[in-house]
């Protein structure tokens, strides 16, 4: 506590707000004292007297309904029964005033040489130490009834994100300058980019590195049939088809209907039939391809993916163009996917992970619709590289695939026993038949699913039917953890699970052995370099 | 390759104050569903003790020996600036964070834990999975010195 500082005086500044920037050497807190210190932070302060007003004002808001509607059920017109009303929501009041000041008298948060230390709690007590390094911006919020008093909310950022920041309510606007002054100040010689997540200024760079015309957009559309909205219409045309001028599944008044023109089907019978048969579906059909190409023409439509000094810019869309940088150095993984029919003919989509905190969608996809030649130059842009020839993928363990058999065929066998005591006839064969399907791809999935990293690169493969690629930093996760449940423990298999910020990265049904090796790859890695040279 | 915080090097045990911070915790459960044994008890006509006499064995046995062998599954090691949090019976999971990924930290004490002058250290990092990453049972100057230790590596990899 007793440092060799100046007296302590609430209003101290530990860094004055106007020091040009000071090295951390000539902070007041000797280096010195920061090895040997248990206790390095400055003199504990508590947040202004008044948030416990502005506290109280804004819970009264809430209160004043509910005691309204209390007032008016007790009171029924006996005005006598104010004597005991009175004293009881005064009561009431008293408590939970006094409650609040318990709760504001112990919350306290010191400005120290490494960190920011907020201590709080009556009976629970917690800290939190903050160190500047992690600071990514302090932000000073103020809600209308803080501003009426002229206080602040203070909140530090830090890579965590949401839930979790340290906020400071509320303060004196003064005290939250000085506090974002001194953060600055601390954070001088710490690596830290600015946030660029916003637009970016004109810069463009040479030729863009990824664009789609309309013919791709179009072709791409195409691939998009959407097939919930053909079963949406299907039900819909079903269920309303009393608004429908004709009746669709009607084939006979189709025969009609090609009377026309078409007489000469009608004389055919059958076949006018079948060609009825075939209008309804191919309207659906038509309905599916339209929405997915409406769809995909109002999202993609002009896509362009260029390389700006800030990083990857990417503008798209038909009526609302969207443009986004993504920087660089902020890209935490990749994925590569496809889909099941698209693959065939090389389709596949680029998507960047980056940082939990960036605006939106931790997803950004770079490439929707591109082939491989055009997904490489993109990749190694971003300082990736693709999975070599020479890389040594290992499958996930056959125990755990056999589990995953065995497990559905319990839960499968179950339901066929259900369906046949209930007496359900030809479905007592779907259960079954989906066991059938679930093993064969569960057998193709140990064939196909994989792992593998290299010197600085981790990457799984999944999913047979349509096969995707996740490529991780090795450098850029955040923890590991190994995880087993009752099964996976006997049967000697884990999960692996990496920290990535902005994303999931699991390893499932490794050996214990791979999981361990992966580990110690991964944290070896991790070790060379700190958090705040990555972002 | 081969690193000594991986495989089964050896943990710290958490401090025996919290084996007994998690009996009361679970005599707490014990006795709250205590009650739904004893409306059963009284639903049944005559006092046989039917119920209650093998819910209460069955409390006394989980009493003696869940809270020690939960805690025996829990353990922790710091070294090469990473810390490592072992825990799990039945659901066995075993983390790694490294110091120079860890966010901020904090030091809690719920009402027991203060009681047995113990407290939590949570560490939090950037990942979306194992965001937050617990470690209860240890002193509580353990634990500050545990969170001195962690803000110093940051520190210095930084400088």
């Amino acid at each position: 506590m007793t440092g060799d500082r100046p007296p302590p005086d609430k209003r101290y500044v530990t860094v004055p707000a106007t020091a040009p920037a000071p090295s951390p050497a000539t902070l007041p807190v000797a280096a010195g004292q920061e090895e040997s210190a248990p206790d390095d932070a400055g003199e504990p302060q508590r947040t202004d007297p008044r948030s416990f007003i502005v506290g109280a004002v804004a819970s009264l808001g809430q209160v004043a309904l509910p005691l309204a509607f209390g007032a008016y059920a007790v009171l029924d017109g006996e005005p006598a029964r104010l004597l005991f009303a009175v004293p009881a929501v005064l009561a009431i009041l008293a408590v939970s005033t006094a409650l609040a000041y318990l709760h504001w008298y112990r919350f306290t948060y010191r400005i120290g040489a490494s960190d920011i230390r907020v201590e709080s709690g009556v009976i629970a007590r917690a800290a939190r130490s903050v160190p500047y390094e992690r600071i990514q911006d302090v932000s000073l919020e103020q809600k209308l009834i803080p501003r009426l008093f002229g206080l602040v909310e203070v909140r530090f950022e830090t890579g965590a994100g949401g839930k979790d920041e340290l906020k400071l309510s509320y303060l004196t606007e003064a005290e939250g300058e000085r506090l974002r002054e001194v953060v600055r100040s601390q954070k001088v010689g710490a690596v830290l980019a600015p946030d660029t997540d916003t637009l970016a200024e004109p810069v463009e760079a040479a030729p863009p590195l990824f664009t789609m015309g309309p013919r791709r957009v179009v072709t791409f559309g195409l691939f998009e049939f959407s097939l919930a909205v053909v079963a949406v219409v299907a039900g819909a045309a079903q269920q309303f088809d009393f608004l429908l001028p004709f009746d669709l599944w009607d084939f006979d008044a189709w025969q009609d209907r090609l009377a026309g023109p078409g007489r000469w089907l009608a004389g055919l019978g059958v076949a006018a039939q079948i060609a009825g048969g075939i209008i309804a579906v191919a309207t659906f059909l038509a309905i599916g391809f339209a929405t997915g190409l409406v769809r995909t023409a109002l999202r993609e439509w002009d896509f362009r993916l260029e390389r700006t000094d800030k990083g990857l810019r990417r503008r798209r869309g038909l009526l609302t163009r969207t443009d986004v940088v993504m920087p660089i150095h902020r890209v935490q993984a990749l994925r590569i996917g496809t889909g099941a029919v698209r693959r065939w003919f090389g389709w596949r989509e680029l998507k960047l992970v980056s940082l939990a905190q960036d605006s939106g969608s931790a997803n950004h996809s770079v490439a929707p619709f591109a082939q491989a030649e055009e997904i490489a130059p993109i990749v190694a842009v971003t300082g990736f590289h693709l999975p070599g020839e020479g890389l040594q993928w290992q499958r996930a363990t056959s125990q755990y695939r056999t589990d995953r058999v065995v497990l559905a065929g319990l839960a499968l066998s179950a339901m066929t026993i259900g369906l046949a005591v209930a007496g359900q006839g030809w479905l007592v064969a779907v259960p079954p038949l989906g066991f059938a399907i679930i093993a064969a791809l569960e057998f193709a999935n140990w064939r196909f699913v994989a792992n593998g990293f290299d010197a600085s690169q981790l990457f799984t493969r999944r999913n047979f039917l349509a096969p995707r690629i996740a490529i991780a930093s090795r450098v850029k996760l955040q923890s590991v953890e190994i995880s087993q449940g009752p099964i996976a423990r006997r049967r000697g298999y884990a999960t692996l699970s990496l920290g990535l910020a902005g994303g999931k990265f699991a390893i499932a049904g490794i050996s214990l052995e791979r999981a361990r090796q992966l580990r110690a790859a991964v944290l070896e890695s991790i070790a060379g370099r700190d958090f705040s040279e990555l972002v | 390759m081969d690193d000594p915080i991986e495989d089964d090097g050896p943990l710290t045990p958490l401090d025996p104050g919290y084996r007994s911070v998690m009996r009361i915790a679970t005599a707490i459960w014990l006795a709250v569903l205590l009650a739904p044994a004893i409306a059963a008890e009284v639903a049944i006509p005559g006092w046989h003790g039917v119920v209650v006499i093998p819910y209460l064995l069955l409390a006394a046995a989980i009493l003696l020996r869940l809270p020690q062998r939960r805690w025996q599954a829990r353990g922790y090691r710091v070294a090469d600036e990473r810390l490592r949090v072992v825990r799990g019976l039945l659901f066995h999971s075993d983390t790694v964070v490294p110091f120079g990924r860890v966010q901020h930290i904090d030091v809690d004490q719920g009402p027991l834990e203060r009681a047995y002058d113990i407290a939590t250290l949570t560490v939090h990092t950037a990942g979306s999975h194992n965001a937050s990453v617990h470690l209860p049972g240890l002193k509580h100057a353990d634990a500050l010195a545990m969170r001195n230790a962690i803000r110093a590596a940051i520190r210095r990899d930084t400088l």
